[in-house]
């Protein structure tokens, strides 16, 4: 990913910034202009808790050249204690004991490098808690 | 006075043992783990590295000190494993923990002892006023050469202190500095692995600047070896620092708690961090505590610290550096850990 | 609204064309179209294809293949919506023929994807990039976790997952253009390499180079070009999020109920109307789900239909007797307009082997991305 894109995510992929719906108070995330659930438009912020539930899972064999290396890799539908579901991969697990409930910490994590020589992408995996 | 108000350390889970690291170069595993007491270290997954290890690390000192960290003025991670050559580490840190902008950022190195380095300036600013918290870091993803002794301690892990004037955990009662050009490990600009000058490493560079430093700040406080509980030295290896121990009256007792080399493996930068945050993790208020670093190159640091009636408390929360260093996720192979440490060459 | 109909049909063999570039394949499909109407001028050309841009680095696709077939100068535009894209252009083509715009219009799809490029990366373009494929997920990966959730909620197995690429494939070896005219066996599915658990090699469409075009007319005209004209009855397309998580559940392909909803209602016919059906089977999971989606069978009962034998040939409701985009091929921008043309073709009764007799009312539906996308025609002989 080039630099401008990364950077206007940092504060979703490095904070889990979130924002909560002033209407219908659903957790959002990342922000967005318009709530997907109610339209409205009224935010206040929102951190997501470093926690969450495993609601789907798999383990990725053929994966795309970016991520030759991580293969196989554990790719999961996280869902955080303010319902905001996240797709992250898990790490530090043994492949096939995720799956859905699994608890699960969120850990920060290298996600992917631009290359040998470009910029270094930062974020969040999960981890099995406990 | 300043101190510590919070800390906390990460250590990655994959370790790899001597004994897999002697099988695939035909060495004698007895006599390595003999002669070096090292008996397996830690290996980064493929995901992790220096600010990763930094922001696990500091994100439980954060925590532990119960404040906000936009009062966090200044950040020093100390490494010699950024992994940008150019671009600082401690920008990612600073951004993923919600300190800043307003925080002057700097990453340090010193081979071993740029953790303590880190945390000596933290200190200094935070006494002087011009930082109301410091956040000092040391954190590697230790390089060691294929077949080369240093493959069998360099390892990955971190420890994160901040310093303030305020409901300290540790008090600070003393620092002292010992440094002089001795080169006897060293990387140059480009190039991937370190190189050493094997047996110079000790007596005129390792067991010079830890002995001085430490009769230094003996001499300066006016206190013994049997005044401290714990007493932690940079860890090389598992026997450099018993030996310097034994040299300058330390125990056995006094050092074991610290002495997580021989499950961790050297974490350079975070060696002698993380050894002071195993002693943090189960020190009672009152116990005194030596730290002294080593860096080659060379020099030393070395800290005089006491633990206050606020440490248990603030401690129940984070994680304790025994009870990762207990619980590994699995021991790799050699092929495996050379495909974490990126060692093998693939195409573009 | 006029009523519109399908006059000509033409399509490539699909599989690794090594010989065959984006723009030869693109005037095979189209001038066999041409010549199956017997015409020589278009009014207008659709062009769906999902990423030449990434696959063979061009864009602007309908100029290029406007002058490829000497019609240089007509209106011609690309359409993408990923893996829908064909079923989006034959959308448009219908949607421009029936307000009366124009009268002959080509709804072509091609896309040549071994070209060298990194297809899983290319293809994960589909997904939302800055919250799935930044962390590594791939096409295969989303329909595995939405297989695993169709699992763990209705308890479909691997063995029901593998039934479906064994009947598709018992399909195709009987279609003379698919890409894998061969029968496999469950065993052979389930010992497969694994590709995104619980989807292996045998479960996933293949990486393919291909074209297909159609051209459309109004059915008052059709007579004009072709004795066996196709009705198109109904056409619907709908939208989910385009990523997973915003899903209420990642087991239910909303876009698919929803687009077919609207094509049921605008042909006046029900599930239960349909005697042969297309559906996009890029992942064996993805047929289950589709058909549940389509009404095609209860919503939980996907998982036994192939298995059972109500998907096959001779079965209740036939659906892929092309052989799917599992054994057929599925060149992704192209997929579209072949779905079309195999049920305009069982509505001539020229499906040879494979007809479905007596079929009178077909459907075809084409879905992009994880299912964010998701068009439906209904066919009518006439
Ligand atoms: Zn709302």
């Amino acid at each position: 990913m080039p630099s401008p894109g990364y950077w206007r995510g940092i504060p979703s992929r490095l904070r889990l910034e979130a924002v909560r719906c002033s209407s219908c108070e659903n957790v959002v995330y990342p922000s967005r202009r318009i709530c997907p659930h109610c339209h409205g438009t009224k935010w206040e912020p929102a951190e997501l808790s470093r926690t969450g539930e495993v609601v789907t899972s798999t383990v990725v064999h053929v994966a795309p050249d970016d991520f030759a290396m991580e293969a196989p890799y554990v790719l999961a539908l996280i869902e955080t204690p303010e319902g905001a579901r996240l797709m992250l991969q898990v790490t530090d697990c043994e492949l096939n004991e995720i799956g859905p409930g699994t608890a699960v910490n969120l850990e920060f994590r290298r996600i992917r490098a631009e290359g040998n020589s470009g910029i270094l992408c930062y974020g969040f995996k999960a981890v099995p808690a406990g | 006075m300043a101190g510590i108000v919070g800390y906390g350390a990460f250590i990655p889970r994959h370790r790899i043992r001597s004994e897999e690291i002697a099988r695939q170069w035909g060495k004698d595993a007895a006599a390595i783990k003999r002669g070096l007491v090292l008996e397996e270290k830690s290996v980064p997954g493929i995901d992790e590295d220096t600010i990763t290890i930094s922001v696990e690390a500091a994100r439980d000192a954060v925590e532990r000190a119960g404040i906000d960290p936009i009062k966090i003025g200044a950040v020093y991670i100390g490494s010699e494993s950024h992994p940008y050559a150019v671009k600082p580490s401690g920008t990612v840190v600073v951004d993923a923990l919600g300190i800043g902008p307003e925080v002057h950022v700097a990453d340090f190195e010193f081979a071993c002892k740029a953790g303590t380095e880190a945390m000596f300036v933290a200190l200094g600013l935070v006494e002087s006023g011009r930082v109301e918290y410091a956040l000092a870091i040391g954190a590697d993803t230790s390089q060691g050469a294929p077949n080369d002794a240093l493959e069998f301690s360099a390892s990955a892990g971190g420890a994160a202190y901040i310093f303030g004037k305020r409901d300290l955990l540790v008090d600070v009662l003393e620092t002292y500095s010992y440094t002089s050009d001795t080169p006897d490990f060293w990387r140059r600009e480009g190039r991937f692995y370190p190189r050493h000058g094997g047996r110079f490493t000790g007596e005129p560079a390792y067991f010079r600047h830890v002995t001085s430093a430490t009769r230094g700040i003996l001499k300066k406080t006016g206190m013994n070896p049997e005044d401290f509980k714990y007493a932690v030295f940079h860890m090389p290896n598992g026997k450099f620092p018993q030996q310097a121990a034994k040299r300058l009256g330390f125990t056995k007792e006094q050092m074991e708690t610290g002495l997580v080399v021989v499950k961790m493996g050297n974490t350079y930068s975070g060696s002698s961090p993380t050894g002071l945050a195993a002693i943090l993790d189960v020190a009672d208020p009152g116990d005194k505590i030596l730290l002294t670093s080593f860096g080659s190159g060379a020099g030393s640091d070395s800290f005089v610290l006491q633990a206050t009636e606020l440490l248990p408390q603030r401690r129940t929360t984070g994680r304790k550096v025994w009870s990762m260093l207990d619980t590994p996720l699995r021991y790799v192979t050699y092929g495996e850990y050379a495909k974490l440490r990126e060692k093998i060459i693939l195409n573009d | 609204m006029r009523e519109v109909a399908i006059v000509g049909v033409g399509m490539t063999h699909f599989g690794e064309l090594w010989n065959d570039s984006l723009r030869g394949m693109f005037a095979e499909a189209a001038s066999g179209a041409m010549a199956d109407a017997g015409v020589d001028h278009l009014d207008g050309l659709y062009v769906g294809n999902m990423a030449a841009g990434q696959f063979v680095g061009q864009e602007h696709l309908g100029p290029l293949m406007a002058s490829q077939i000497g019609m240089a100068g007509i209106p011609a535009t690309r359409v993408e919506s990923a893996c829908a894209s064909g079923g989006a252009a034959l959308r448009a083509a219908y949607i421009e023929v029936a307000s009366g715009m124009s009268d002959l219009v080509m709804a072509a799809g091609v896309e040549k994807m071994n070209d060298g490029a990194d297809v899983t990366q290319v293809l994960a373009t589909a997904a939302d990039q800055e919250l799935e494929a930044y962390h590594g997920a791939t096409f295969p990966a989303l329909y595995a976790l939405i297989a695993r959730a169709h699992m763990a909620t209705y308890g479909t197995t691997e063995e029901d997952l593998a039934w479906v690429s064994v009947k598709n494939h018992h399909h195709g070896a009987m279609n003379p253009k698919a890409q894998f005219r061969r029968e496999v066996t469950v065993e052979q599915v389930l010992g497969s390499s694994k590709v995104a658990e619980p989807l292996r090699l045998l479960h996933c469409s293949p990486v393919s180079d291909g074209a297909a075009a159609v051209l459309l007319c109004p059915l008052d005209q059709a007579a004009r070009y072709t004795k066996r004209p196709v009705k198109i009855l109904g056409t619907g397309l709908a939208t989910a999020s385009l990523s997973l998580a915003d899903r209420k559940s990642p087991a239910i392909l909303d876009a698919v109920k929803d687009s077919a909803v609207h094509a049921y209602k605008m042909a006046g016919v029900g599930p239960g109307d349909i005697q042969v059906a297309e559906v996009h089977d890029c992942f064996a999971i993805a047929e289950i789900c589709c058909i549940e989606a389509l009404g095609l069978v209860e919503q939980g009962k996907g998982g036994a239909a192939a298995r059972d034998g109500l998907t096959a040939l001779g079965g209740k409701i036939p659906v892929n007797t092309s052989g799917g985009l599992k054994s057929k091929g599925h060149p992704v921008g192209a997929t579209g307009i072949a779905q079309a043309i195999e049920i305009v073709e069982q509505l001539r009764g020229l499906s040879g082997d494979r007809q479905v007799q007596g079929a009178e009312i077909g459907l075809a539906q084409n879905m992009g991305g994880s299912g964010a996308s998701s068009v439906v025609h209904i066919f009518g002989r006439v």
